[in-house]
């Protein structure tokens, strides 16, 4: 393999940890207010779709991406209502948002496009298009570094970049301000927030609603910026792995961009080599397809140790002394 | 004594000194339980003022009225003769009223600093608060004896420091008057003394202090002033040199009690339980008991004093057949496996060993069983309650329950009541009458008189000692340092997992039982 292939690899890591990555710091904030959410998948899902039928229908990229926001808003905004204000089971909440968006899609599509679930194709403008970083193809044929640059970190959509200047902007966030602090507090003991005279539902509903915008972030990367169109199901679990990426960090935003990376790059692998052979059997392509779902599950069975959840996750708030 | 001559004493507030809070007729009823019923308190600035009260008695919905947690259905609250209406805590925090809830409202994993700033920082970034709140505290430390590291984690601290942490986060928000909810309850005698020096500097700081407990000893060593509350109401209010515990117990329950157990000589018999080299390690690894040693004899009652959290739940836990530990253990010379599938509650039981657990509601009943099934639990093998292999007896079980229940003085008598429409006192006589019936020759007792009100106390401390002097060996652990004193022929003190030792209880004093609480080891002759 050559190192034009490294590059391809990677560039491929990049572009298909972001969702990932958005998905991840989504339930970042909600989890680390307290609020669990197994509805990453459906939020992304549902931002997929709008964002990919308004692109289409209004031929503008940024109004689809503001439709994808909005949506997840708006499953986030039920979210809410269960687990918050109504003091539901956050875990059903998120199942029942899951299913949610994946029948409303597939339901709304088909009555639309007549396509089976799918979005027509998207045309050029209303997609993201990628963006050639200044002075790419001047240093492109430096050795090394130049196809790193220009072919690695030059040449992505706005989006991926957002999502990785989020990682800074969310630690700051998280550990230099007072919203930050705040947000911490709610997730690990509600009552001090409370009696220290900050509303909790408040501090819930502010992380619920940073939720919705970064899924619907990550929605609409999916179908407008990776791929052009909406397909049925397209989201394929990524929630889920955002959500063990969640885990396998820590629930802390660089381990998290270190955990999306990992499990996009296996990602990449599993599209990059096919079948593998190893002279006496030939690893099918499922196997490869398989290995990130395989290595989320043994990761997430105890490979990396104790992963301490914030203390009050899963639980909602009632006032007591 | 009627309430209404007590209220004839109430003394009127004296003009000298102006009011700090006054509560006028405050009335709060959660369904048809009246909480609070027509209260009214006057707080002098600069006093230290104590609320005394059973459990039940309405303290805590009273105190959740002027935090802003609860609406008060009637009254009036006016703070520095101000007429103020306190909807949450904000308003609270605004009025000058700090809070040291009994379960401290902390987030275990955030600095001290970080605990203290939260919900009072100055702007959008933390950088200046942090510094602003570090001189702040550095202030208080030196002013108060509140000395805290400002950097450590909050659940590297010990209670006590935990709780200065909840007093700093009260006067960094300047508090004129904190409200401590039971503060003595979690903490060694000694850092209880700390605690009431702390008071007393805030107090001669000018600070206004309501300190609500349910110690006598308490009221009597540090407040100027105390207001008894019983069944929702304030039936007195005195100036504390006035009273006497004595006098503040009868007020409490309404009727005389007796706080000195009468308790004849113990009448020792042979050695029935002995335990050696006792070791357990937790799910974490964490050792909870090393190399405990000890024996009780017929007739003898081994009270374990400690705080909360230094072994004791376990060494019950472990001789009650629910843990398994290392070491070695004789109940009548017989050996008692602590290991093995013979290791397990009912064996126990069948080798009469009956175990009043700590936990009554986790641990000693089902809440939503009613009475009857909850008296039949751990013996519902018995034959006694058996028709046949496949069928129980209920008949057998209802009758016996209600004999026991008429015994024990449980209210309302009712066998096919659910456990939880019972009081705590009620419920846990249920499980006192469930083991104590039974007449086992080892009592093991955990906490007998958690939440439970001044009457059952009276009745369950009897009921053990009447068990004592029908020769039976009986070990009781309670973190109510008075309990143990009161009830104990003799006293060990669990320290973090060790045994510090066992002293003859008319041999020892409060003094040196607190020292072996905080880990300090007593001279050596006492240990059997």
């Amino acid at each position: 393999m050559d190192f034009a292939s490294y590059i391809q690899i990677l560039d491929s890591t990049i572009r298909l940890s972001t969702p990932l990555l958005l998905a991840c710091l989504a339930g970042l904030f909600s989890e680390r207010a307290g609020i669990f959410d197994i509805g990453l998948e459906g939020k992304m899902l549902a931002a997929a779709f709008a964002s990919a039928a308004l692109s289409y229908a209004t031929g503008n990229v940024w109004v689809g991406l503001l439709g994808g926001i909005f949506a997840a808003l708006l499953m986030s905004t039920i979210h809410g209502l269960a687990s918050i204000t109504f003091r539901g089971n956050q875990l059903i909440s998120g199942v029942a948002i899951n299913f949610l968006a994946s029948g409303l899609t597939v339901l709304l599509g088909q009555n639309w496009f007549q396509l089976g679930g799918r979005t027509p194709p998207l045309g050029a403008g209303a997609r993201f298009t990628e963006i050639t970083l200044p002075f790419a193809d001047d240093v492109a044929n430096i050795p090394i570094l130049g196809p790193i640059y220009a072919d690695l970190i030059s040449g992505h959509s706005i989006l991926v970049y957002v999502s990785f200047a989020l990682v800074p902007a969310s630690a700051w966030l998280l550990y230099r301000t007072r919203f930050g602090l705040r947000l911490r507090a709610v997730g690990e003991n509600p009552a001090a927030v409370d009696t220290a005279g900050v509303s909790v539902k408040g501090m819930r509903f502010a992380a619920v609603c940073i939720c919705g915008v970064l899924t619907g972030l990550a929605g609409a990367y999916l179908s407008t910026a990776l791929s052009s169109g909406f397909g049925r199901e397209m989201t394929a679990g990524k929630g889920f792995i955002a959500l063990a990426a969640l885990i396998f960090a820590k629930w802390r935003p660089w381990y998290a961009l270190g955990a999306c990376l990992l499990f996009g790059l296996l990602e990449a692998l599993a599209i990059r080599f096919q079948n593998i052979d190893l002279g006496l059997i030939v690893l099918p392509v499922q196997f490869m397809q398989a290995l990130p779902y395989v290595i989320t599950v043994v990761i997430l069975a105890g490979f990396i140790g104790r992963a301490i959840p914030p203390r009050a996750g899963g639980t909602p708030y009632v006032k007591e002394l | 004594m009627n309430s209404s001559d007590i209220l004839g004493r109430q003394e009127t507030a004296a003009p000298s000194l102006p009011l700090a809070i006054e509560l006028r007729g405050i009335s709060k009823a959660f369904g048809t339980v009246q909480a609070n019923k027509d209260i009214s308190i006057q707080v002098k600035a600069g006093t230290i003022h104590g609320i005394i009260g059973e459990n039940g008695a309405g303290k805590s919905t009273l105190m959740s009225i002027l935090y802003g947690f609860y609406k008060a259905d009637e009254g009036q609250i006016l703070i520095k003769g101000i007429p103020t209406i306190i909807p949450d805590s904000q308003s609270a925090i605004r009025a000058g009223i700090g809070m040291v809830f009994q379960h401290f409202k902390l987030v275990q994993n955030f600095s001290v600093l970080e605990n203290v700033i939260l919900g009072a920082e100055d702007g959008a970034l933390l950088g200046p608060s942090f510094t602003r709140a570090r001189n702040v505290l550095a202030d208080l430390s030196a002013e108060y004896d509140l000395d805290v590291d400002p950097d450590a984690v909050v659940e590297n601290l010990s209670v006590g420091h935990q709780q200065r942490v909840e007093i700093l986060k009260a006067l960094y928000r300047q508090a004129e008057i904190l409200i401590l909810d039971e503060p003595t309850g979690v903490l060694t005698p000694a850092e209880a003394n700390h605690l009431f020096r702390i008071l007393r500097g805030l107090k001669a700081q000018g600070k206004t202090i309501i300190l609500i407990t349910h110690k006598l000893r308490e009221i009597m060593d540090i407040t100027d002033h105390v207001s008894v509350m019983r069944q929702g109401q304030i039936v007195s209010s005195l100036e504390t040199s006035e009273t006497s515990p004595q006098d503040l117990a009868e007020r409490m329950v309404g009727r005389k009690v007796l706080l000195q157990i009468s308790k004849s000589a113990p009448n020792y018999g042979d050695e029935v339980l002995r335990v050696e080299g006792l070791t357990l390690h937790d799910e974490q690894g964490v050792e909870r008991l090393s190399d405990v040693a000890f024996s009780i004899r017929a007739g003898e009652i081994l009270g374990i004093a400690g705080v909360a959290g230094n072994g004791q739940s376990h060494l019950l836990e472990v001789l009650a057949g629910i843990r398994n530990a290392q070491g070695r253990a004789f109940l009548k010379s017989e050996v008692l496996n602590l290991t093995g599938k013979s290791a397990n509650a009912q064996s126990r039981r069948a080798m009469g060993i009956a175990h009043i657990p700590e936990d009554r509601q986790d641990m000693g009943l089902i809440m939503d069983f009613m009475a009857w099934e909850n008296m039949g639990l751990g013996y519902h093998n018995d034959p006694l309650y058996q028709h046949n292999r496949w069928f129980m007896n209920n008949d057998a079980l209802l009758d016996e329950t209600a004999a026991k229940m008429d015994r024990f003085d449980v209210r309302p008598p009712i066998p096919t009541l659910a456990a939880k429409n019972f009081s705590g006192g009620n419920q846990q006589k249920i499980v006192v009458a469930r083991e104590i019936e039974r007449v086992p020759d080892v009592l093991l007792i955990g906490q007998p008189t958690r939440g439970v009100d001044i009457g059952a106390i009276e009745f369950i401390h009897q009921q053990i000692i009447a068990l004592r002097d029908a020769g039976k060996a009986i070990l009781l652990v309670s973190v109510e340092l008075d309990e143990i004193m009161s009830l104990s022929d003799r006293i060990g003190v669990m320290f973090d997992g060790h045994l510090m030792g066992v002293k003859d209880a008319t041999q020892t004093n409060v003094n040196e039982i607190g020292l072996m609480m905080a880990g300090i080891a007593p001279p050596q002759e006492g240990i059997i």
